[in-house]
């Protein structure tokens, strides 16, 4: 009795909206992300204060050093872009070129932040100090770990864009990569605004 | 067996399962439902009050759900049949109006309630409040009587219509400090200190426990709860006092060690400042701020008033 | 090299050895049966590799009956336990073995039973619903599935190696931190949820894209069958719940496994904030739980009514509003806190507040009944069953969120008496009332009557017996977990009515399982060769049973919210029909291994192996990568096969 309901003759072929259905679909796990980002950030706020008698943000945080991350990191949300724009007008080359330079920034912006955690830890003020440094290394890792996925996505993007060139399915991915990479600098702003801003600005 | 017969012989069993649960219930105690305190008789009248108030709109639904199902069955062709009649904004208005009113009303009770029955809340008597600190173990009720400097273990006793100003911590993982037939518990927690105020109508001896999965020993670390009269409690104070076995620091020490079903122990003495010492144990003192440790617990933390 | 592994993880009892002799027994014989039917090919191309949506909802059901039995011997042995370990006797647990089994039962029940009932019903039926032929990541879907078997899998090794958790279902800190339980147990508990949460968040994602992009044309949003909606509403709030799930128990698995201090007692941390978190989550997850059985019931009641649903629009409202109240209302599981009362009075009032979208619906339903031709088959019993528990539990509940109430009730057997009448009398009674109604759909044949009856009977009447004494024991002081209390107490005939009332709650179990066995053997009776066994409303009904598997040839138009039923009262003539090819996915295994390495990820973090868990982590991201360097994934089915498969169906059909 299919027949009976279907009166219309339209050919609605999933294939065709997997575009659409896939960036829907990547908003609403950016959402979830956030979700998960809040309760960190949450976590955060309760815990910020539990220093257990050691060290505190004013003390630990250097904000120069935390600057250049962040402008390393902002810098890399524009090669995003421009690499974007590449891949619309069908350059191949310049969106591998640009999508390079993310990496490498994505990188750099890594190297600090490992940096730092390894300073920390040598000074003894690891994870394992307090409540507000286990929520401290928690938050910003978690934005590290995200980073570091969205290297690993960059290099297989990279890869296919350079084997099968721009095609409706390799934009669509890197749509989808550069939406994520713009999600975790929207995150930074929030961690570099909440944790280092508001953790050393005199109160 | 005709269907008559079925339903007769239903309502028989239904008649005859609240008679055995009636008669059963007859000789034991429902605690919360028989209550020798203050705030455990309140809090009797509220769960009476309410259930009543939902009981007006439940047995009209539990009738109306039967009447429904038994009228509109499908053998029963001289029933009306509207297949498509599928809303009424009226008939809609009306239950979404019945459960509105019943809520607000109950909302209305349960504010109130909650501000008269806060555990926090100091009850007004003419005699002057006792303070007693409690302190969870694993898994044992170590009772501590600031003003009269002596402890107890899994035996609490106070003056029956004396207001009981209970402080309230663990040295262990949580536990909750429940006294059914007094009032409502609340939980004891590692480095907070929380407050319950209760009040015995008349001289008894109540069950207390923990209601809050501890570890192993959990199902026995319950405690024996004496209200006395005035006198009572002061010959029962003044006879600990003689007893002469002093709990020291490391007697404590000894006392925090996890232990199952301990018996009742009775101290003459207790360290000077030992809930303080047991509650700051988990609260180093922090470069930035105070005690204050989650947004939930502010008004516990504010309210934490005597430490000793 | 095996981190903490050693031969005394399989040091056990005599009960625990029982239950892992009849693991193993049970393993072989199905290997056997498979050896000898010669199935595996089958098995593996069929089964594990599909992307179907029917069939991954039929396996998220089969593991959640596999599990609901597990959790069930979990209660007779509660119930055992608490009937004889009273005064002098100490019961045949101990204390720790008892505790261990109440938190795997919890757990066990809402995670892989509740959950995978739900999902199970979701994939079979949502893509049926609004006319489409798959959801709308089919490959996301099979991950989401396999992690949910992995779960179950890691908890279920708790059996074997080691030891399960013993701090609630809950596992609230401190008790649950590295100092009170340095065991693994707790582990196993972090591990297994945290497997299977992903996937419930994965799938969450999945099928709000699904609903809200995959409609068939003219299904508007107020024209989705109320089941759609009650799952559209549950989804989007496993969205926003489950990653604090996440988030949660990741915290947790870092306080135990790397020395953090999120939940300790000392050093900075804060077990209250675990108890608001993961009850930020713990709430919704109970609507997320309920809300799809009720679209259940609201389709099982206009179907078996043979009338439209009364009052849609309300029951849309009242869903959505339960679902956003859902999220305010999760500090009513922890007045007892002490966080104040103007904050309990809050938190009180917005949990009241909820009983008045429940009472809408209730009374939508009732008039849905009423002026109707009630059909009483097996789903309108489960239905009515449903409507008396679900009452008198709201009833409990709204005592509950009364705070200085709570005071007096909360964490004792009444509290337990009340969520077990929501979530069994709610929840179960309705994907089992859903299970029923959709079979013959799925499989072709009906389910034999006479035996759906008995089963209800033995659950409605087990269940109340089993639950009644709780509230009463409840309001006589009895907390819950109690593994042995004094026989002073005058409790012990309370908990034996208890006892008897599991025991008939398990004979209900065991008709269930008899009438799946009876009704295979006599599926030529029981034949459903319309396709339309109940004279049904919705799309599903207008296909063939069992559904082919690109479920319509031609994608739906409709224009009413139950089409089928219109389009029957309209007595519309069938056109010729134009078929069309039709894109499908391929099957893949890699969903499986995804989950697969995710399994040896846990354990490796269980058990501290530390060279097994990047090897896992790995894994899942070489699978990630291979798939999405797989461009070949799809394939289309020529409009000569559609027409050859719904010619066979049709004759079959009319003759």
């Amino acid at each position: 009795m299919t027949e009976l309901v279907a009166v219309s003759t339209v050919h609605h072929d999933a294939h065709h909206q997997a575009a659409p259905k896939a960036l829907f679909g990547f908003w609403v796990y950016l959402m979830t992300d956030c979700v998960l980002f809040a309760t960190l950030f949450a976590t955060y706020a309760v815990l910020h204060n539990n220093v257990n008698g050691g060290p505190g943000g004013r003390e630990l945080f250097s904000m120069p050093f935390v600057l250049t991350e962040t402008l390393i990191l902002l810098t890399s949300s524009f090669t995003t872009g421009l690499a974007m724009l590449a891949a619309h007008r069908n350059a191949k080359k310049q969106v591998l070129i640009w999508f390079g330079v993310t990496a490498l920034l994505g990188i750099a912006f890594l190297t600090l932040e490992l940096t730092e955690f390894r300073h920390l830890v040598v000074e003894g003020n690891s994870w394992r100090r307090s409540g507000f440094l286990s929520a401290f290394f928690t938050l910003v890792g978690t934005h590290g770990l995200h980073i570091a996925t969205g290297l690993v996505w960059m290099v297989v993007a990279g890869a296919q864009v350079a084997r099968q060139g721009i095609t409706s399915a390799t934009l669509r991915r890197l749509k989808l990569l550069s939406l994520f990479w713009h999600f975790l600098d929207l995150v930074w702003i929030f961690i570099f605004t909440i944790v280092y801003l508001m953790g050393t600005l005199p109160l | 067996m005709s269907k008559k017969l079925k339903l007769v012989g239903f309502l028989l069993l239904s008649l005859g399962v609240v008679l055995l649960v009636a008669g059963y219930l007859h000789g034991h105690s429902i605690a919360v439902l028989n209550p020798q305190g203050f705030i455990a008789n309140k809090e009797r009248g509220l769960i009476v009050t309410i259930t009543l108030l939902m009981l007006i709109v439940v047995i009209p639904v539990f009738a109306l759900t039967f009447a429904i199902a038994w009228k509109y069955r499908e053998g029963n062709t001289a029933a009306r049949y509207s297949p498509e009649w599928d809303h009424n904004r009226w008939v809609e208005a009306v239950w979404w109006a019945v459960p509105l009113v019943l809520i607000t009303v109950i909302s209305m009770i349960s504010w109130s309630s909650s501000h008269e029955l806060d555990p926090f809340r100091p009850l007004r008597s003419a005699n002057p409040p006792i303070t007693i600190q409690v302190v969870a173990l694993q898994w044992k009720w170590l009772f501590i009587y600031p003003d009269q400097n002596i402890a107890t273990v899994n035996f609490v006793q106070f003056p029956a219509n004396t207001p009981v100003d209970f402080q309230i911590t663990s040295d262990a993982p949580m536990n909750s400090f429940w006294i059914p037939q007094l009032g409502g518990q609340i939980y004891a927690m590692a480095g907070m200190s929380t407050q319950l105020h209760l009040m015995a109508d008349g001289a008894g001896s109540y069950r207390g426990s923990s209601a809050n999965l501890s570890g192993q020993g959990f199902a026995d670390m319950k405690f024996m709860v004496k209200a006395s009269s005035a006198t009572d409690f002061n010959s029962w104070i003044r006879s600990v006092k003689h007893s002469n076995h002093n709990l020291t620091m490391a007697g404590y020490d000894q006392l925090a060690q996890p232990s199952y079903n301990n018996p009742q122990a009775i101290y003459s003495s207790k360290p000077l400042n030992l809930y303080g010492t047991i509650l700051t144990k988990y609260q180093p003192t922090t470069s930035t701020m105070g005690l204050q440790k989650a947004p939930q617990s502010a008004v516990s933390s504010s309210q934490k008033g005597n430490m000793n | 090299m095996l981190g903490k592994l050693n031969l005394q993880a399989l040091q056990h009892g005599p009960i625990v050895l029982g239950a892992q002799i009849s693991i193993v027994l049970a393993g072989i014989s199905v290997i056997a049966l498979l050896t000898y039917f010669k199935r595996w090919k089958w098995l593996w191309n069929e089964w594990l590799t599909s992307l179907d949506p029917k069939k991954i909802g039929v396996m998220y059901i089969a593991i959640a009956v596999l599990m609901l039995l597990r959790g069930f011997v979990d209660a007779l042995m509660i119930r055992a336990q608490q009937a004889t370990s009273v005064g002098a006797s100490h019961g045949f647990l101990t204390s720790d073995h008892f505790q261990q089994i109440f938190s795997a039962h919890g757990t066990i029940m809402i995670f892989f039973v509740a959950m995978g009932l739900m999902f199970g019903l979701i994939n079979l039926i949502v893509p049926l619903h609004i006319g489409a032929r798959d959801v709308a990541f089919p490959f996301l879907n099979s991950i989401s599935f396999w992690l949910f078997a992995a779960g179950m899998a890691l908890i279920n090794l708790s059996l074997v190696l080691g030891e399960f958790s013993a701090a609630g279902w809950l596992a609230y800190p401190p008790l649950s931190g590295l100092a009170y339980s340095p065991g693994v147990g707790v582990d196993y508990w972090i591990w297994s949820l945290q497997i299977a949460g992903v996937g419930s968040l994965l799938s969450g994602i999945n099928f709000v894209v699904t609903i809200l992009k995959m409609r068939c044309p003219g299904m508007t949003l107020m024209k989705m069958p109320m089941f759609v909606w009650t799952v559209l509403c549950s989804m989007i709030m496993v969205i926003f719940a489950f990653p604090i799930l996440t988030a949660t128990l990741t915290m947790l698995a870092l306080d135990r496994s790397l020395g953090m201090h999120f939940f300790t007692s000392d050093m900075g941390g804060n077990p209250m904030m675990y108890i608001n978190l993961i009850w930020a989550w713990g709430h919704p997850e109970v609507y997320i739980l309920v809300l799809p059985a009720f679209g259940v019931y609201s389709e099982v009641v206009a179907t078996f009514s043979r009338k439209r649903l009364f009052g849609y629009t309300s029951m849309v409202w009242a869903t959505a509003s339960i679902a956003l109240l859902s999220f305010i209302v999760w500090l009513h599981h922890f007045f007892t806190m002490g966080a104040g009362a103007n904050v309990n009075a809050f938190f009180g009032i917005m949990t009241g507040v909820i009983a008045i979208p429940t009472g809408v619906k209730i009374f939508n339903w009732l008039f849905t009944m009423f002026r109707g031709r009630i059909l009483f088959a097996t789903p309108m019993l489960w239905f009515l069953g449903f409507v008396v528990l679900f009452t008198i539990g709201g009833m409990a509940g709204v005592l509950l969120s009364v705070p200085s109430i709570d005071f007096q009730v909360h964490n004792s057997l009444f509290l337990v008496a009340h969520f077990h009448m929501m979530i069994v009398g709610g929840v179960v009674f309705g994907y089992f009332a859903g299970i029923t109604y959709w079979f013959p759909k799925i499989f072709g044949f009906k389910l034999n009557e006479r035996l759906g009856r008995y089963a209800f009977w033995c659950w409605s009447v087990g269940f109340t017996l089993a639950f009644v004494p709780l509230y009463i024991l409840g309001l006589m002081g009895a907390t819950r977990r109690l593994d042995h209390y004094d026989a002073s107490l005058g409790w012990q005939g309370l908990f034996a009515v208890a006892g008897v009332g599991a025991l008939i709650v398990g004979a209900g179990i065991g008709f269930q399982l008899l009438q799946f066995v009876v009704s295979f053997l006599q599926r030529q009776q029981n034949m459903d060769t319309t396709g339309d066994p109940w004279n049904g409303r919705t799309l599903e009904w207008s296909t063939a049973s069992p559904v082919p598997f690109y479920n319509f040839a031609i994608t739906p138009e409709v224009s009413d919210r139950d089409p089928f039923w219109a389009a029957k009262q309209a007595n519309q003539k069938p056109d010729q029909p134009h078929y069309t090819d039709i894109h499908m996915p391929k099957n893949t295994p890699l969903g499986l291994y995804i989950a697969g390495f995710s399994f040896l990820f846990g354990f490796a973090v269980i058990w501290h192996i530390l060279w097994l868990a990047p090897v896992g982590l790995l894994g899942v991201i070489a699978c990630v990568i291979i798939r999405v360097s797989d461009d070949d994934t799809g394939y289309y089915l020529p409009a000569v096969e559609v027409a050859k498969i719904e010619a066979t169906s049709k004759r079959r059909r009319y003759a």
